[in-house]
């Protein structure tokens, strides 16, 4: 059992920050990598990044977009609250080295996992140029802790509510642009089209992309096969292998594709629970 | 007198009806009563040198617990087992007893042999709903500290045994539920999870100590279990869980499942009541299954539970090599499994959103024997055709996860990814013991519990003299 012991709601309540004892794996947390979790007896084992970590307290933090029936699950846990079973750390973690310039653009919930990394990527004495983005203003997620972590931070929103009026790939477009050969790598996180153009742009330039990939999964350790990806001529998987890889080798139709297998159960899933929720609030 | 006992019949397990059990995850085999299996007991003859035993890979002493059993003592039938086998209600059930003792057994040579799987079985049963039957005698504390990672039939040995030799015994477990290929492999309806569940529960009422979500290597390394943590040896039982694939086009296509996949969410994660639990599991209407071992007879049956019509066994050697337990095999049929004999996947064929249609097959002859001293199976030129499949399950055996032995310096695998260990189950590390399918590759449960067997008295030896 794991405690929560904070609740924060972000970009509307479409986004929850949660705090959890997890002593044994904040001890080996690092960028990159994610936790396995199980709400209840019931419940789905589903992937969630660690987008903090703290040994000293033995916490956890992570910070998930409420998407279908197991995120609104969560979502519906309080502060003192238990998690039944998180498992982690697991991934590779990401390789942070001083290479000189790097460029770490994010998009919507993604912004939280790139956060880590993009921190790694400035104590390690990189300069960093970060680039996020989200739908609109409200949905935007994190934007101070990435001011922090980067040295100039550009902000997008699709619709012009809030900073550049248009994609993050268009503000990377720029920074290439601009600074060229001096660009060492591009680190892009967020949903599977902006990753895909994101890459389609640095490749373009020539610039070293690092993708983190969201397959679905089982049990998160190379057991099982569930969240294999294509990558270059190899079937990767992606909990074991990742879920960072060489995004200019990715194929992100294949990967798109893949995370339809389960839409009509998803749904069911969904709409029973929200039938549930209703009728307690009702009773 | 021998003459007039093999006038007994051997008596049949009753079983649920295929037509009704086909639609069904509850156990088929129903069980012995008691009158029916002294009756069953009383066949044996007692063999002096029994030949059964030698069939049996842990050597239980067969003709002892089944006298016990006829003299309608089950209390000292079950300890008697005890004595050999850790996990007497699982083997009674899983295994291949037609090769292993009932295979060896004199009866066998002109009729039926002793149904000892079903008579162990009843034992472990009877004992499990006998509620005040005492706990064997644990010796005193000797102050050691044994990790065991992993928590399959191996595992679940080493923890009993050591834990009643007075160690101190953690088991670390990386899913959510111990038990290993027993919860996450074989379903429901060949081994209820209760059963497991129970012999873990048994464990703990001991004293051991159960962790679940530490995937050892990444949570906390061997090392660390070691040096940090105060562990005087560690025991790795981590089996054989990295899927193989086929390696042909279209593998990749949403529905063809790895069987460990396929089987985890269906056991492991319950995905064949959803939505009452939450993980999903595919409904095919025309289900493949490619293999023909236990791991192919658990994912077609379960297929066939799911509610589908065609479900096929896809395999490319002929019947005669099935390796299926024979029980499986004939439960599967029964069960209205079509064989495709003699097949093998030439492509996996998707629709325009990557989901499987159909798949290819290629036809196969029976060649010339090859390293296995099977015939090799080769493909008959010209002899290719489709059928329609929306569901593969890849069941043709699994590997060595790298992910142990690549985060523990000083253990030597071999060519396969196995671990090197000696016939006590030392490896090349010092204080690390190892066994079960991470050692032999895919094996039994009898086999796995039999090396743990081994590793917890060389273990004790180690903890008791440092050698
Ligand atoms: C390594 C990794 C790290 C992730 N980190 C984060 C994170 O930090 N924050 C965040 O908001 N999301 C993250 N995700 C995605 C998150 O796991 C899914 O949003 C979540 O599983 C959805 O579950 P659900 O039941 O609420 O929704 P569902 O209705 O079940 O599914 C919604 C969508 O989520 C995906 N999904 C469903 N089940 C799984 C599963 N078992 N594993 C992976 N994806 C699934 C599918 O694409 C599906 O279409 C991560 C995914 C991976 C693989
Ligand atoms: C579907 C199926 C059906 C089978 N049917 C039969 C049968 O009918 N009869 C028979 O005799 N045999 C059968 N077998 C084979 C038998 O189950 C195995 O040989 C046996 O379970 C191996 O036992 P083990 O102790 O090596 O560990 P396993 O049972 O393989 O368990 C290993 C455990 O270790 C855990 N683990 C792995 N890595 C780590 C880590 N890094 N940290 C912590 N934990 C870890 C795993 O999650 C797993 O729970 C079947 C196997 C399968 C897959
Ligand atoms: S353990 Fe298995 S092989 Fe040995 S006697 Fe029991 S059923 Fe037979
Ligand atoms: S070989 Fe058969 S008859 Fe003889 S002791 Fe064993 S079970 Fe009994
Ligand atoms: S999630 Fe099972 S292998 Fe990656």
């Amino acid at each position: 059992m794991h405690k929560i012991l904070s609740k924060r709601e972000l970009a509307q309540g479409t986004v929850v920050e949660n705090e959890i004892e997890a002593p044994r794996i904040a001890a080996k947390a690092k960028p990159g990598q994610f936790i396995i979790l199980r709400v209840n007896e019931t419940g789905e084992r589903i992937p969630l990044t660690m987008a903090d970590s703290d040994p000293k307290r033995g916490t956890i933090t992570i910070i998930y977009q409420v998407v279908g029936k197991t995120t609104a699950l969560l979502k519906s846990l309080e502060v003192m609250d238990s998690i039944m079973d998180i498992a982690g750390p697991l991934g590779t973690p990401t390789p942070i080295e001083n290479k000189g310039t790097v460029i770490c653009v994010g998009g919507g919930t993604g912004v939280a996992v790139l956060h880590p990394i993009t921190r790694g990527m400035h104590q390690a004495g990189n300069k960093v140029i970060g680039i996020i983005g989200a739908r609109t203003k409200d949905l935007l997620i994190m934007e101070d802790k990435m001011e922090k972590a980067t040295d100039e931070l550009y902000v997008c929103t699709d619709d012009g509510s809030y900073g550049h009026h248009g994609f993050v790939t268009d503000v990377l477009r720029e920074q290439l642009t601009k600074l060229g050969s001096a660009v060492k790598e591009a680190v892009c996180i967020g949903p599977v089209p902006m990753m895909k153009f994101c890459c389609a742009v640095t490749k373009e330039f020539g610039v070293p992309t690092m993708v983190s990939l969201n397959a679905i999964m089982v049990d998160g350790t190379g057991m099982c096969g569930c969240c294999r990806v294509q990558v270059g001529e190899e079937t990767k998987f992606a909990c074991v292998d990742g879920p960072e890889f060489n995004g200019h080798k990715v194929d992100f139709d294949g990967l798109s594709k893949r995370l339809t297998a389960y839409t009509p159960q998803e749904k069911e899933a969904m709409n029973l629970y929200e039938k549930k929720c209703a009728c307690e609030t009702q009773g | 007198m021998a003459e007039k006992k093999e006038q007994v019949p051997r008596t049949p397990m009753p079983e649920q009806k295929p037509e009704v059990r086909r639609r069904n995850f509850e156990e088929v085999p129903l069980g012995y009563a008691a009158e029916v299996a002294r009756i069953e007991a009383s066949r044996c003859l007692q063999c002096k040198k029994p030949s059964c035993v030698q069939g049996c890979p842990v050597n239980v002493n067969i003709p002892a617990f089944i006298q016990h059993i006829a003299e309608g003592d089950f209390a000292k039938a079950v300890f008697q087992l005890w004595e050999d086998n850790s996990l007497p209600a699982v083997c009674g059930r899983v295994c291949p007893q037609e090769n292993q003792c009932e295979g060896k057994c004199i009866l066998g040579k002109k009729g039926d042999p002793v149904a000892i799987g079903n008579l162990e079985r009843f034992t472990a049963d009877w004992a499990r709903a006998e509620k005040d039957l005492p706990l064997p005698p644990v010796a005193p504390k000797t102050g050691k500290k044994v990790a065991v990672v992993g928590s399959g039939p191996g595992s679940l040995t080493v923890a009993g045994d050591l834990i009643r030799k007075g160690h101190e015994v953690t088991v670390y477990e990386a899913f959510h539920k111990p038990g290993g290929v027993l919860v996450y492999g074989i379903p429901e309806f060949r081994l209820p999870k209760e059963i497991v569940a129970s012999e873990v529960n048994f464990l703990e009422r001991l004293g051991v100590k159960v962790e679940c979500n530490v995937v050892v290597g990444s949570t906390v390394t061997v090392d660390e279990l070691l040096e940090d943590e105060g562990f005087d040896a560690v025991y790795l039982g981590v089996g054989a869980g990295l899927p193989r694939f086929v390696g042909v086009p279209g593998e990749n296509l949403i529905g063809v499942y790895s069987a460990n996949e396929y089987l985890t969410r269906a056991n492991l994660m319950k995905g064949y009541l959803f939505p009452e639990y939450d993980t999903p599991l595919i409904k095919g209407d025309h289900v493949c299954v490619f293999g023909g071992g236990n791991v192919a007879m658990d994912s077609l049956r379960t297929a066939m539970r799911m509610g589908c019509d065609d479900v096929k066994c896809v395999y490319r050697r002929s019947e005669e090599e099935l390796p299926a337990r024979g029980e499986e095999i004939h439960h599967a049929k029964d069960e209205g499994i079509q064989f495709f004999i003699l097949h093998a996947p030439l492509r996996f064929i998707g629709d325009d959103d990557d989901r499987l249609v159909a798949v290819e097959l290629q036809e196969m002859e029976l060649g010339e024997p090859d390293e296995s001293g099977r015939r090799r199976p080769e493909p008959i030129p010209g002899s290719v055709k489709t059928i329609d499949c929306d569901l593969a399950i890849i069941a043709i055996g699994s590997g060595a996860n790298p992910l142990i032995t690549r985060t523990t310096p000083g253990l030597e695998v071999n060519k396969w990814g196995y671990i090197e260990a000696d016939d006590d189950g030392k490896t090349k590390k010092a204080k690390v013991w190892a066994g079960g399918d991470i050692v032999t590759g895919a094996a039994t449960v009898i086999k796995a519990a039999g090396a743990g067997r081994t590793a917890a008295n060389s273990m004790h030896r180690y903890l008791s003299w440092g050698w």
